[in-house]
């Protein structure tokens, strides 16, 4: 846009100078006087209508969602997000057992996720050797290319059935006391939920974990080395503690992504929508219910209820969004897009 | 009398400790890094074992059947997942590379930054958000469900990878390349798009590839959009079914015949996606810029 504007303030360029346009560092030549400015505007400006059309996506969403939740909005007000009553019949609803619900299961899921991403990261940029290290990385996004639905399948089938007949009755027999792991174990419920949600969140704290591992200074683990100290001491004094508020950001980020998870928590965390402590009984979360029961809801205000979920669930989604962004970048600025080992 | 053993036993504890503290570790790590792959070989050890017997030419060819009919395929729901993401990559990939180029050949200064932070933003809002809003801007307005409104939603999920991802790459070309072309007196949009874009072309079809990839399995915004269909059809103003929809039915139903059809159908969406990765790979291998 400014080289248009420059361009435009020089139409004839009569001096023949190579003029330039200093932009952004970047010296950019103007185009040669001859040429029609016309085609070269039209482009110009079809490509900002393009970038502008991005910020227009996401304030079209705002909109929409506002618009479509009104009626539930004015209906209940902040109340909605404290009610425990979800009964489409008598028009009584309140969204605090699906917040309960997704909090629950992406808890569940970072306390699973984090020490397993954090672990493999470590490994492919630390000790790994190096003909492993292509392929474990290439399995890890493998992994985060595998669709939600597919998860879900899985889930239903494979994972949820194991941890009924094995994990929940040796949690339960052991650590019940905490009362985290009581009732009967169905399989189906918030653990299968968390479970799943962590083997889907953790190529993506992994891979995000190991770019900000890549951009520590390999200065910094010479001299820890120099020192010497061992490879895990040089791991956690050299790598790990420059790296901590990019790892923290990493995590925050697959928060991100754990909350707006909907297909495989629709299908393992049993649809009930209730607050349970014990982490076997099923319970119900924000786009699981907007995804069972969209097309169902009758009436609107039952419909403008489910909307405003889903405007709840994108503002907090936004929130864990840019925050986590912000703390990646307070540690991968300044590294060029193909970080220099 | 080697050195070691005339330090003090304190010292000697220490190093014991420090290099106990190393092994287990590593050890720990490797325990993870076992631990991460091993769910993705068991999802697809499952996938082929369970999902290869099911898979026959009926299976390609045929309708779904009712319940309690053995046989039947999902043929329509592959032609309506053709459909849909073909509706997809014409709304998303022409707009998500021209934001691209916008950011990589014009974005310098404050509001570009803006911008790239609005993709990061879109990239993160959850699926089921752009279902409802693809709902509310097409749906409603058309009265009912349709694939043009799946289309819609996906399409809108594409665009911030293809941006960033476009962007990036478009900035891996040296300047010279543009300055040669400008020499010869070329335009400057000309420059963009048969030189500029044509050098990076290997990465961006990389950045679409990855985008499709990424919509291919989506279901949770074509729930409300595009909605199923248990018959054939190709208007893209009806309601369509979809490979994603009709494993997700089958996947939550309570018949072992249907179970049967969720994991054919779950291997041939992976199939699809993982060979869209893979070829991703063997392209940004070949192609200028590795690992772009």
């Amino acid at each position: 846009m400014r080289n248009v504007v420059e361009a435009a303030r020089f139409p004839q360029n009569p001096q023949r100078e190579p003029a330039t346009a200093a932009a952004g560092g970047r010296t950019i030549p103007l185009i040669p006087a001859k040429t029609s400015r016309i085609p070269d505007f039209a482009f110009s400006a079809a490509m900002l209508a393009c970038g502008l059309s991005l910020l227009a996506c996401v304030v079209l969403i705002v909109i929409e969602l506002v618009l479509q939740s009104k009626l539930s909005i004015h209906a209940f007000g902040w109340g909605f997000f404290k009610g425990t009553d979800w009964d489409p019949v008598s028009g009584d609803f309140g969204a605090l057992p699906f917040i309960y619900g997704t909090i629950v299961s992406s808890m569940v899921a970072l306390l699973i996720a984090i020490p397993l991403s954090i672990g493999v990261a470590v490994f492919i940029t630390e000790m790994c050797p190096k003909p492993l290290r292509g392929t474990i990385s290439f399995l890890t996004e493998l992994l985060a290319a595998i669709p939600s639905v597919v998860f879900g399948l899985w889930a239903i089938f494979v994972l949820a059935p194991l941890l009924r007949a094995h994990v929940e009755p040796f949690l339960g027999t052991y650590f019940g006391w905490t009362g985290l792991f009581t009732g009967p174990p169905f399989g189906i419920g918030m653990l299968a939920a968390g479970v799943i949600l962590a083997i889907m969140i953790v190529p993506i704290i992994a891979s995000i974990t190991r770019e900000v591992l890549t951009a520590v200074p390999q200065q910094q683990r010479e001299a820890v080395l120099a020192l010497g100290a061992t490879r895990w001491e040089m791991i956690r004094v050299g790598v790990l503690r420059n790296a901590r508020t990019g790892i923290v950001g990493a995590i925050i980020l697959g928060l991100g992504r754990a909350l707006g998870e909907t297909m495989a928590v629709t299908m393992v965390i049993g649809n009930t929508p209730q607050i349970a402590k014990s982490l076997f009984a099923p319970g119900y979360s924000m786009a699981s219910v907007i995804a069972n029961e969209f097309t169902e809801a009758t009436g609107d205000l039952y419909l403008s209820a489910l909307v405003e979920i889903g405007l709840g669930l994108f503002l907090v989604t936004i929130v864990v969004n840019i925050l986590a962004g912000l703390l990646v970048w307070s540690v991968t600025r300044g590294m060029p897009a193909r970080v220099r080992a | 009398m080697g050195a070691t053993e005339r330090r003090p036993s304190r010292q000697r504890l220490l190093d014991w400790r420090r290099k106990v503290t190393d092994r287990l570790a590593t050890g720990f790590a490797v325990l993870m890094a076992i631990l991460v792959v091993a769910p993705l070989l068991a999802v697809f050890g499952y996938l082929v074992v369970r999902g290869i017997g099911s898979l026959n030419l009926a299976f390609f060819t045929h309708l779904p059947v009712p319940v309690g009919e053995k046989g039947g395929g999902v043929a329509n729901a592959i032609v309506g997942s053709v459909m849909i993401l073909g509706i997809a990559s014409i709304i998303g990939v022409p707009w998500g590379i021209g934001a691209g180029i916008y950011l990589a050949e014009y974005g310098h200064g404050k509001f570009p930054t803006l911008l790239r932070f609005t993709a990061d933003v879109l990239n993160g809002v959850p699926s089921i958000v752009i279902g409802i809003v693809a709902y509310a801007l097409v749906v409603l307005k058309q009265k009912h469900f349709s694939a043009l409104s799946g289309g819609v939603a996906l399409g809108i999920m594409m665009i911030p990878t293809i941006t960033r991802a476009t962007e990036e790459v478009l900035l891996l070309v040296p300047l010279s390349v543009r300055e040669a072309a400008w020499g010869v007196g070329v335009a400057r949009w000309r420059a963009t798009l048969s030189v500029t874009l044509r050098t990076a072309s290997a990465g961006v079809i990389t950045a679409v590839m990855l985008a499709f990839a990424r919509i291919a399995g989506e279901t949770a915004p074509l729930l409300f959009t595009a909605f199923g269909n248990q018959f054939w059809n190709l208007n893209p103003n009806q309601p369509t079914a979809a490979l994603p929809l009709q494993l997700f039915v089958y996947a939550i139903s309570p018949f072992d015949e249907w179970h049967r059809l969720a994991w054919a159908c779950a291997l041939v969406l992976i199939v699809l996606i993982v060979g869209a990765v893979a070829a991703v790979r063997l392209v940004a291998s070949r192609g200028m810029f590795q690992g772009a």
